[in-house]
């Protein structure tokens, strides 16, 4: 394959996007309001199953199971977040962990949501309007390009997303939230309602990540348990560590960059088995984590300022 | 000791209450799980919780071994160790790299355990002592920590494949007491993790080193000032750490009948379970720890199907920490 070949480019501009979306939520948790939410993936899989589900067993449309399945996701979001967001900053790591472990297992064992076999058949709508697209960008030149209208409602998601947010975050709610990330009981002190702030941080963490795994299940075109193991988090975290702690628009690079790396290594064209260089990706992923954790925390679009997380 | 401490609580410290509050935690531990297994026999009847008894004391042997480096590491150098379960099976497949090359497979596993020690004691200096003299936030710490175990976790699935193996030995030999069964090879993971909890409880509690490391893991500032060479306990902390770790892979895949290379980071959050039970940090209550975990998930096969056991502990571990984060003997603030 070419390194110019525009299907495989504009592939990882699509899962670049959907990481870049995912890991919007993983900034607003752990670069704005200090919470290590390691479950990040658990909201993703409860809002993209809920998605399917209702449209395969429950015959919505699509149109409608989205938007339901942002609001089964955010209750998830507050249901886990209520008894946990007392815990210690590390014991509340190991908890949404085990949330999204938990999930995991549910969705691999349950018969209600297919086991192994995952969920099939929920992207009718979404094919029809692929195609209603595809002939809108045929008459400019670009119909051929199959994922092109994906690339582009993934895209402008990806940055309305972000608009919101920065948009947010230099409201005074925003505001809020990084006084409780810098001092809590201070941000308590000054009558701010501290854990209904961190429990809204969670929800929005989790529609975000329904909504990345929206654009997922549309890519992948069926839904399996093992998509959603925690690498995906950990991914997420790596892309949000190179982009910079604390920087919404580091979040974007950093997924680019990320994804760019990792998917572009096969130009490499290194002598390895297709399992070995799946594997050489997450060393790399790891590598990141660690490199950057010990030598640059902040990332490279985050403010050292920014990181004086008393936790 | 919850029991105890809210016998106390909820009235003025009469004596009745307070001889019940001096009850120690581990008469109480047992007092529960022999209740449990009491109800269970009138339920499920005696030959199944035997069985299944004796199947969760195969467990409890790689839970609690692997549970207590998980605790001291913490205890002492507040890390939560993501890369620990990947220990375990860094463990189990140089025990069958070194097996390969020849050597049979007890031998081979001692001299894997060896080398899972001294792995662990070299990331120790290469990632964790820089880390500690630069005062990382707790983030840094948990990033580094899952970047090592994806590191370790797929750079042995680079070498030896994704695939799924079998351990190579006699899975199929059993032993058969009246009407309970158990395999050959899972009696001996039984013997093994018996005899290796019970030398790390009296190393633990006799040896100077033993009395080093839970000072350290009680409070790290208060044993420096008594004298006690940090540096190198910790060093040695990392040694057995990653020793045992080693230890639990290997008995792990012996009593499984099989590794891959997600194995150790799939029973890592049970590992956690066991080690917020006990109380983080306290060795002792991470080898109890163990045990309830192994029974637990045992036991659970007795209500549920067996493919439910990951869960069992993982809502375990919920539970512990949402209505008693200390754990059942720990003392520590859990809460922000």
């Amino acid at each position: 394959m070419s390194i110019f070949n525009v299907d495989f480019w504009i592939g990882v501009g699509v899962v670049s996007g959907i990481y870049g979306i995912f890991t919007l939520g993983l900034q607003l948790n752990v670069g704005f309001t200090g919470l290590i939410n390691l479950g990040q993936v658990g909201f993703m899989s409860v809002g993209a199953y809920a998605m399917g589900m209702l449209v395969v067993d429950a015959g919505w449309p699509l149109a409608l199971a989205f938007p339901a399945a942002i609001l089964i996701s955010i209750a998830t979001g507050v249901l886990v977040g209520l008894p946990t967001l007392r815990l210690r900053a590390d014991y509340f790591g190991i908890v949404t962990i085990a949330f999204s472990e938990i999930v995991r297992y549910v969705f691999q064992n349950a018969a209600f949501a297919g086991g192994n076999q995952g969920i099939l058949g929920y992207d009718a709508d979404w094919r029809v309007f692929q195609a209603w697209a595809s002939g809108r960008l045929a008459a400019i030149g670009l119909g051929e390009v199959a994922q092109l209208p994906l690339l582009v409602a993934v895209w402008a998601s990806l940055l309305l997303c972000l608009a919101a947010l920065m948009a947010l975050q230099s409201s005074p709610w925003g505001r809020v939230l990084k006084a409780i990330r810098e001092d809590e009981d201070a941000a308590a002190a000054l009558g701010k309602n501290v854990f209904a702030f961190k429990l809204q941080s969670l929800g929005l963490a989790a529609a975000l990540a329904t909504v990345a795994g929206f654009f997922l299940a549309m890519n992948v075109t069926y839904l399996y348990p093992s998509e959603f193991d925690p690498s995906f988090t950990f991914f997420g975290y790596a892309v949000l560590i190179l982009g910079g702690f604390a920087s919404y628009g580091g979040v974007v690079v950093g997924a680019v960059l990320l994804c760019a790396l990792t998917e572009g290594l096969r130009f490499l064209e290194l002598p390895l088995s297709s399992g070995q260089s799946g594997s050489l990706r997450f060393i790399i992923v790891g590598l990141i984590l660690i490199g950057l954790s010990m030598f640059r925390p902040q990332g490279l679009f985050g403010g050292k300022a920014e990181m004086q997380l008393r936790a | 000791m919850t029991v105890g401490r809210k016998a106390a609580s909820g009235a003025p410290a009469g004596a009745p209450e307070r001889r019940l509050a001096d009850i120690p935690a581990a008469a109480w531990l047992a007092v529960v799980l022999v209740a449990a297994a009491l109800v269970m026999t009138i339920a499920r009847g005696p030959v199944a919780v035997g069985q299944t008894t004796l199947n969760g004391l195969v467990a409890a042997g790689y839970f609690s071994l692997g549970a207590v480096g998980l605790t001291l590491v913490f205890g002492t150098l507040r890390i939560i160790n993501f890369a620990h379960g990947d220990l375990l099976t860094l463990g189990a497949y140089l025990t069958f790299g070194i097996s390969a090359l020849g050597l049979p497979f007890w031998p081979a596993a001692a001299l894997a355990i060896v080398l899972t020690a001294l792995i662990a004691f070299a990331l120790d200096r290469i990632i964790w002592e820089p880390m500690r003299r630069a005062r990382t936030s707790t983030l840094q710490l948990f990033l580094v920590a899952i970047g090592l175990a994806m590191v370790i976790r797929y750079s042995i699935q680079f070498f030896a494949g994704s695939q799924v193996r079998a351990v190579g030995q006699d899975v199929l030999s059993s032993l058969s007491v009246g009407p309970f069964h158990l395999g050959t090879l899972q009696a001996l993971v039984l013997v093994v993790g018996v005899a290796a909890v019970a030398l790390v409880g009296v190393a633990l509690a006799f040896t100077r080193f033993g009395k080093q490391i839970r000072a350290l893991a009680d409070n790290m500032a208060l044993a420096e000032i008594s004298g006690i060479d940090t540096l190198r306990a910790v060093r040695l902390i990392w040694l057995v750490a990653g020793g045992l770790a080693g230890l639990a892979g290997v008995l792990y895949a012996a009593a499984i009948g099989s590794v891959n290379p997600n194995f150790g980071f799939f029973i890592l959050l049970s590992l956690f379970t066991a080690a917020v039970l006990g109380g983080i940090g306290n060795a002792y209550g991470a080898l109890a720890g163990g045990l309830v975990i192994g029974l637990a998930q045992e036991w659970s096969t007795l209500f549920f199907n067996a493919r439910w056991k990951p869960v069992v502990g993982f809502a375990i571990l919920i539970v512990i920490l949402l209505i008693m984060p200390r754990g059942i003997f720990g003392v520590g603030r859990a809460r922000s």
